[in-house]
């Protein structure tokens, strides 16, 4: 009971605070602000790259064509290397005509050429589609799968995955960058906000600790301070979040430049990340008042 | 039985100077001390140590209970609750009410609103002020804002009242005032009353119990007496 009291108290005190030294404080939420914003782009951004890649590695095949005079015995043999393999998840076998077939329904034009191809002078080539367990290892695995007899070519997408990934890594880790220079700002601002509170109440902290007040009741009001700081802070980087998150995925109809990189769905993404940015702006406002009363509180 | 137990003490500050040395005296529960002196006798320091303000440099000092020189700072908050301590300067906050003034001690220990509210008026009408709990302190004269300092002090009902020159600033009427408050609080609520002061008058017209520092020395501790030598 008497716990709640004082925390009540505590929360009470910070917030006429937080508006009795208002440039002050506004300087310290400015910041915070800022910061958040960033936070919550690198966040996005990040959880986005993320989830596109892994689909894009779930998408990830090898495909393997066979020279033409592979026998069906061949093929067998090469099913069974292939599924031998330590990194191949699983595998599906075309041959040239199932491949005809298909691709003369995907359009008119296909169809008109390749009506003309009988088995004999089909240039296609029968294929193993091959999924592997580890996409890091997919360039070792078709090495080895090229090795083996009978296979003409092997193709996997190499390269225009891997310059996609590291742009998007690059990208990150400069936000992280950026982020963590910004906190240590923003967590001296609030220092320096919360020692002015704490010198504008030098008198009232020292009757307190005369009259027996203990270090926790003089402490809480400053660093609840700090979170309500952290708090006021993480509004508009939230309201950002919410709509312009909302508004990019509207706009892009959930793709962004091609289907190949899909966005994350608004719900509940923007409820977690919100999340985030709240509870990092009320520890970042923390950290930066204790820092400051462990400074200027001799107690 | 001994309230406070003051035993070898010494206290010498950073930059050098001794003010208290080899001091050993036992304070008994309820009584009514001056502690006297001239200036840089020790009187002021000895207070400090009692509320744990200044360490001791050597030697123990036992106050209710509690060891002073060995209490953490993260602990004095305990000892402070048994006390009760008037400056000379009142120190009492100019934003709030008489009332606020008194209660803000109550809220510092965390106590209830109503608990608070029957204390505060109980203690505004031993010191004779509860006419005035909606004024400021700067409606007031010197000696009412003491005897706010003291409302607030013996609010939470301390064992025992430090008083460092509380009648410093007043003039000799007000001053009277202001012992016979703090002889009354001694009488029934039986605070112990510790009160360093180097007015002559009063210490000899109330002939309570003394301590007498010279240099840091205790010279005279008597069960009563005046000032003169």
């Amino acid at each position: 009971m008497k716990f709640f009291r004082m925390l009540r108290r505590s929360i009470r005190d910070a917030f006429k605070s937080v508006f009795r030294n208002f440039s002050l404080s506004l300087a310290s939420i400015s910041c915070i602000t800022i910061t958040l914003i960033i936070v919550a782009i690198s966040i996005i951004v990040t959880f986005n790259v993320q989830s596109f890649t892994r689909e894009m590695e779930k998408d990830l095949t090898i495909v393997v064509f066979l020279d033409n005079d592979t026998t069906e015995e061949e093929v067998n043999n090469i099913r069974e290397r292939l599924e031998n393999m330590t990194n191949v998840e699983s595998l599906t076998y075309q041959s040239k005509s199932a491949i005809k077939e298909e691709m003369s329904k995907e359009s008119d034009v296909f169809n008109e050429v390749m009506s003309t191809w009988d088995d004999e002078d089909n240039p296609l080539k029968d294929t193993f589609q091959v999924k592997v367990k580890d996409v890091e290892k997919i360039s070792d695995t078709a090495k080895k799968i090229g090795r083996i007899d009978k296979v003409s070519t092997v193709r996997y997408g190499e390269g225009m995955v891997d310059n996609l990934i590291s742009a998007f890594e690059a990208a990150q880790k400069i936000s992280y960058g950026m982020v963590i220079a910004l906190i240590l700002v923003t967590v001296f601002l609030i220092i320096n906000t919360i020692k002015l509170t704490i010198f504008s109440r030098k008198r009232e902290i020292s009757i307190m600790r005369l009259v027996g007040a203990s270090n926790f009741t003089i402490k809480t009001p400053f660093i609840v301070e700090g979170m309500v700081l952290g708090l006021f802070g993480s509004i508009i980087p939230i309201l950002i979040i919410c709509f312009g998150y909302i508004a990019l995925y509207n706009h892009f109809d959930g793709y962004l430049y091609s289907r190949m990189i899909t966005l994350i769905e608004p719900e509940p993404f923007i409820y977690m990340v919100s999340g985030i940015v709240l509870v990092i702006g009320i520890i970042v406002g923390m950290i930066g008042s204790a820092s400051a009363v462990r400074k200027y509180l001799k107690i | 039985m001994d309230l406070i137990r003051v035993k070898n003490v010494n206290k010498q500050y950073k930059n050098g100077v001794t003010a208290i040395y080899d001091l050993t005296l036992n304070i008994k529960k309820g009584s009514f001390v001056f502690v006297i002196g001239g200036s840089g006798s020790g009187k002021s320091t000895f207070i400090k140590m009692l509320y744990r303000e200044e360490k001791p440099t050597s030697g123990e000092i036992i106050v209710g209970g509690i060891n002073v020189a060995k209490l953490r700072n993260s602990k004095v908050y305990k000892l402070r609750r048994k006390l009760g301590i008037v400056f000379q300067d009142y120190r009492l906050l100019p934003k709030l009410t008489v009332y606020e003034n008194v209660a803000f001690t109550m809220e510092s220990i965390g106590a209830t609103k109503a608990e608070t509210r029957k204390k505060v008026l109980k203690a505004l009408e031993l010191v004779g002020l509860k006419a005035k709990i909606h004024n400021y302190p700067d409606q007031l004269s010197g000696g009412e804002q003491q005897r706010v300092a003291i409302a607030r002090a013996i609010v939470n009902e301390p064992r025992i009242l430090l008083c460092d020159e509380p009648t410093g600033n007043l003039d000799p009427d007000r001053s009277m005032e202001i012992v016979k408050v703090l002889e009354e609080i001694n009488k029934t609520c039986g605070t112990t009353i510790i009160m360093a002061t180097h007015d002559k008058e009063i210490v000899n017209k109330m002939q309570k119990e003394i301590v007498l520092l010279k240099d840091g020395r205790l010279i005279k501790h008597l069960e009563k007496g005046g000032y003169e030598e």
